[in-house]
């Protein structure tokens, strides 16, 4: 049995019948097509499928879509506006990229870091990606990237 | 004609972009969320695939009944061994030892599965989701049997074996001897003995392995879209298992989500895929979950070592002599043989022994296959030595940084052969040791241990000194062609099209080769696009792998563009009304030697080449060349690594207090990106160190099937780095370069160890 959801993505409002048991991940990759929220492990650890659900970095693999019914959701694509966002240019600059693969959860939870706390330490970064994996960059460029970020925001 | 790969011109000696630190032209894509990775495919009328996987090690398929999931709605068929073995081909290894045994590695399982992971049947099904429900619903009866998990214990003689028809668990032995062994043991003043275990390793890509294949009927071709390193080696080695010709097949690694080995290969999956979007007449994809990357994607490491060591008592080491056993799993995958052989090539590591014995033996067990996982061979090849310089300096009371510089060639004994035959390119050891003191501050370090553990805390400091083997390799050492393939083409519009036949899948080489191109053209990088990763564009490669890329790939194409500067002077000249052996190149202009004001650029070129109305008698249009580069040997980079370490009394926690890594690739194409390969590596290294062992149980259940229960290092993990470096331009290739995708994960786990 399907159940009908309303779910604002990015501003956009998606309004789908989907199965109880679609995670939201899925929901954001398959029914609006965004396939910039990866799914890496399914089971809450890697943080590639971070997303923003009304201002929290949500796991999207461990989310049902329903359960978002009603919520406004912003995914990486969301980020920009017509020009980069500071996260994505520091990423940029930083060099906090390899694969790419973890990057959008990253960043996702970098701007929820950044909302709560506009200057943080190397120390508050590094234990605010805690629930990140990142396989390729050993951290050390992402953590300037959310410093350069930081910065470029109190600017 | 000028043979201008021995001589750059000009343009290189003024470089604009070649060594600067530059951010990537790959990146926005990325940082969007637009990038296309093969998980993010659709194409129409695709329909989903999901592997029924053996939850045993060792087992007798009793039956496989299949109705039951046929029967749910979506589903279009589910397939065994039996129904598509002999048209999905037989797994290839294409690094086999002479004398060794393997068993016939089909595509599902046949009668009995070898490690719990084993593919046994594929369900396909409109979506994703209906596929995994109907993996609930194959009923296969197992006859559990006794696992093979120990390799030491798989050689006794009432040890059960992995493959029965083999009548042992001894896949291969392979020895490499070097100078005079018994000579150098018998100048011994004594023999120092040590075991060092390999533990096994899982790489644990962020994004696992995936594909879709789609079959274009009305030509009879095609398209494989994976998660791969080597669309090229694919494209060789599917053909003859799934049967069409090679003009037939096209194999795209789109964006691919890091790879450090273990995408470096040809999986069961990948030919499965092809055969059923074959049969089917419809796309088929498959993606991996993280517990089948963890189960079914190749492992690394996982070898046991003993060492004799010949040493003399002023610490000369004249000698190593090792025994290896190499727990290889239950398949020899596509290089599961020649990783262990790497080991004992580098075995004597950046010091200068009269001889080395290595044996390995490599062992069947019920586990996946080992194979190539970043550093592949040569992380243990300098754990071992770089414990060696440790416990010979403690032996004899030695400063262990004297130990190793006693042993150490000098800079001016390059090329430098080692006991095992390799020829080193070029290194100044010596150097990169001193500049890693350096950074790390080594005098204070001294007095802040000495401080710490007057305090009674335990405060390690470790080093390690290496080399590594990169840009495999001359065609002569590799299994199908070790040379790498560009092709460069000036567009009509002035434009530049760089196409490279390796693979990058993080590695940022449409940046680097773009830097690269653009220095040697003379031209903005602005108009620079690099092509990669599809077989149809790249028409030849061998692909990414082994520290290649940048030495091989990176020549090939300059050696491209120096060819189209060399054809373009005839044009030049013929526009100028000068011979074109007076004609100069400088910063992307042709001009008369001696008249530099009147000059041509690549627009006005590229337009009469291709329009082609006044082109002097014999040129042929166009501006375009490709090139082969075979190298001339591998390169070796090097390095020094210090770090301090202090473990808690308590809980046993080692925390890294600072982290010290000097590392020369030779020249530098992009310090930014080079930085981000050795950050990358170490913390894999680190992993390994001080995090990471892949667990199976005694029944050879894998105990570490997930991130929750195989710790990858997280940002808390990670040190702040001192980093630097020394060059020493490679000899082996015009642009002087090494590679370094490895060397993080080479010199950091002996260092952490060391400590």
């Amino acid at each position: 049995m399907n159940i009908s959801v309303k779910i604002r993505v990015n501003g956009v409002l998606h309004e789908a019948e989907v199965e109880p048991r679609l995670l939201l991940a899925h929901f954001l990759r398959e029914t609006c097509g965004l396939t910039g929220t990866h799914v890496g492990c399914e089971t809450s650890v890697c943080g590639a499928c971070t997303v923003l659900v009304d201002g929290q970095a949500v796991k999207s693999c461990t989310m049902f879509a329903v359960q978002a019914d009603g919520a406004e959701v912003t995914t990486v694509e969301g980020l920009a506006n017509g020009e980069m966002h500071p996260i994505q240019e520091g990423f940029w600059e930083c060099h906090g990229l390899q694969c790419g693969y973890c990057t959008p959860g990253m960043m996702m939870t970098a701007m929820q870091l950044l909302e709560r706390n506009e200057a943080p330490t190397r120390d508050e970064i590094r234990h605010a990606l805690d629930g990140n994996l990142c396989r390729c960059t050993g951290y050390t460029h992402i953590i300037d990237a959310v410093e350069y970020a930081a910065k470029k925001g109190r600017a | 004609m000028s043979t201008t790969t021995e001589k750059p011109p000009a343009a290189t000696s003024n470089p604009k972009y070649f060594g600067r630190a530059m951010k990537r032209v790959e990146d926005p894509r990325l940082l969007k969320g637009i990038a296309t990775y093969v998980d993010d495919l659709k194409l129409t009328g695709m329909l989903h695939a999901e592997f029924v996987r053996s939850p045993y090690a060792n087992a007798n398929i009793r039956s496989i009944n299949t109705e039951a999931a046929k029967q749910l709605p979506g589903v279009i068929g589910v397939f065994t061994g039996a129904d598509i073995n002999e048209k999905a081909g037989t797994i290839p290894c294409a690094s086999p030892l002479p004398g060794g045994k393997s068993p016939v590695h089909t595509a599902l399982a046949g009668a009995r599965v070898y490690f719990v992971g084993h593919p046994v049947a594929v369900v396909v099904a409109k979506t994703r989701a209906i596929a995994r429900d109907a993996l609930e619903l194959v009923e296969i009866d197992y006859e559990a049997l006794p696992a093979v998990t120990d390799a030491e214990k798989a050689l006794e003689n009432d040890s059960p074996l992995t493959h029965p028809e083999l009548g042992t668990n001894i896949a291969f032995t392979w020895g490499l001897a070097g100078g005079d062994i018994e000579a150098a043991f018998n100048e011994a003043d004594r023999v120092l003995k040590l075991r060092i275990n390999h533990q096994r390793l899982t790489p644990m890509a962020l994004e696992p392995r995936g594909c879709a294949a789609s079959w274009h009927a009305g030509e009879s071709s095609l398209t494989l879209y994976t998660s791969t390193q080597v669309p090229h080696l694919l494209r060789t080695l599917l053909p003859g298992m799934i049967g069409i010709p090679e003009n037939k097949l096209r194999v795209v690694a789109p964006e691919v989500g890091g790879g450090f080995g273990s995408k470096l290969n040809l999986y069961a999956e990948e030919a499965v895929v092809c055969h059923l979007a074959m049969l089917l007449n419809q796309p088929v994809k498959w993606i991996e979950s993280r517990r089948e990357n963890a189960a079914a994607t190749i492992h690394g490491r996982d070898q046991i070592g003993d060492h004799e060591v010949a040493v003399k008592n002023d610490g000369t080491v004249l000698a190593i002599r090792s025994k290896i056993i190499a727990d290889i799993g239950s398949y020899l995958q596509l290089l599961t043989p020649a990783i262990p052989t790497l080991t004992g090539l580098m075995i004597g590591g950046c010091y200068k022994l009269k001889a080395v014995k290595v044996d390995v033996t490599g062992v069947h067990t019920n586990k996946v296959a080992t194979d190539a996982y970043r550093g592949a061979g040569r992380p243990e090849a300098t754990y071992i030595i770089e414990r060696v310089m440790d416990y010979v300096a403690a032996e004899l009371g030695q400063d262990r940084l004297q130990v190793r510089l006693k042993n150490m060639p000098g800079s001016g004994e390059f090329p430098f052969t080692t006991a095992t035959g390799l020829q080193y390119d070029s290194g100044n050891y010596q150097a990169a040791l001193e500049k890693a003191q350096e950074l790390a501050q080594w005098p204070r370090l001294l007095k802040e241990q000495e401080n710490a553990r007057a305090e009674g805390r335990l405060f390690g400091i470790g080093i390690s000194t290496y080399v590594e083997i990169c840009a495999l390799g001359p065609s002569k050492i590799m299994a199908a062609g070790g040379w790498e393939w560009g092709c460069v083409r000036i567009e009509i519009s002035g434009k530049v099209t760089v196409i490279t036949g390796t693979t990058p899948h993080g590695q940022g080489q449409e940046t680097s080769f773009a830097q690269i191109a653009a220095d040697r053209l003379g031209i903005p990088i602005e108009d620079i696009v690099v092509l990669r990763g599809d077989t149809a564009t790249a028409h030849f490669g061998r692909d990414t792998y082994g520290s290649r890329a940048t030495a091989l790939g990176g020549t090939a194409i300059a050696m491209s563009i120096d060819k189209i500067i060399e054809k373009t002077k005839t044009l030049a000249g013929a526009l100028l009304e000068a011979a074109p052996a007076d004609i100069e190149f400088a910063n992307g202009k042709f001009f008369v030697r001696g008249a530099e004001a009147k000059s041509i650029g690549w627009g006005q070129l590229a337009s009469e080449a291709y329009v082609a109305k006044n082109l002097p008698p014999g040129f042929e249009p166009g501006l375009e060349a490709s090139s082969f580069f075979e190298p001339p040997n591998c390169t070796f980079p090097f390095g020094t690594h210090i770090c301090a370490v202090e473990a808690d009394r308590e809980t046993g926690q080692v925390k890294i207090l600072k982290y010290t890594a000097v590392d020369d690739c030779g020249k530098q194409v992009n310090p930014l990106l080079i930085e981000g390969q050795v950050q990358g590596g170490i913390a894999q290294s680190l992993g390994a160190a001080l995090m990471e062992r892949t667990v199976y149980d005694e029944n050879g259940q894998l105990l570490t099937g997930e991130f929750m229960d195989y710790a990858i290092p997280r940002a808390v993990d990670i040190p702040e780095y001192a980093l630097g470096s020394t060059e020493t331009p490679s000899p082996s290739n015009l642009l002087g370069v090494k590679g370094v995708g490895e060397a993080g994960t080479i010199g950091a786990t002996p260092c952490i160890g060391n400590a």
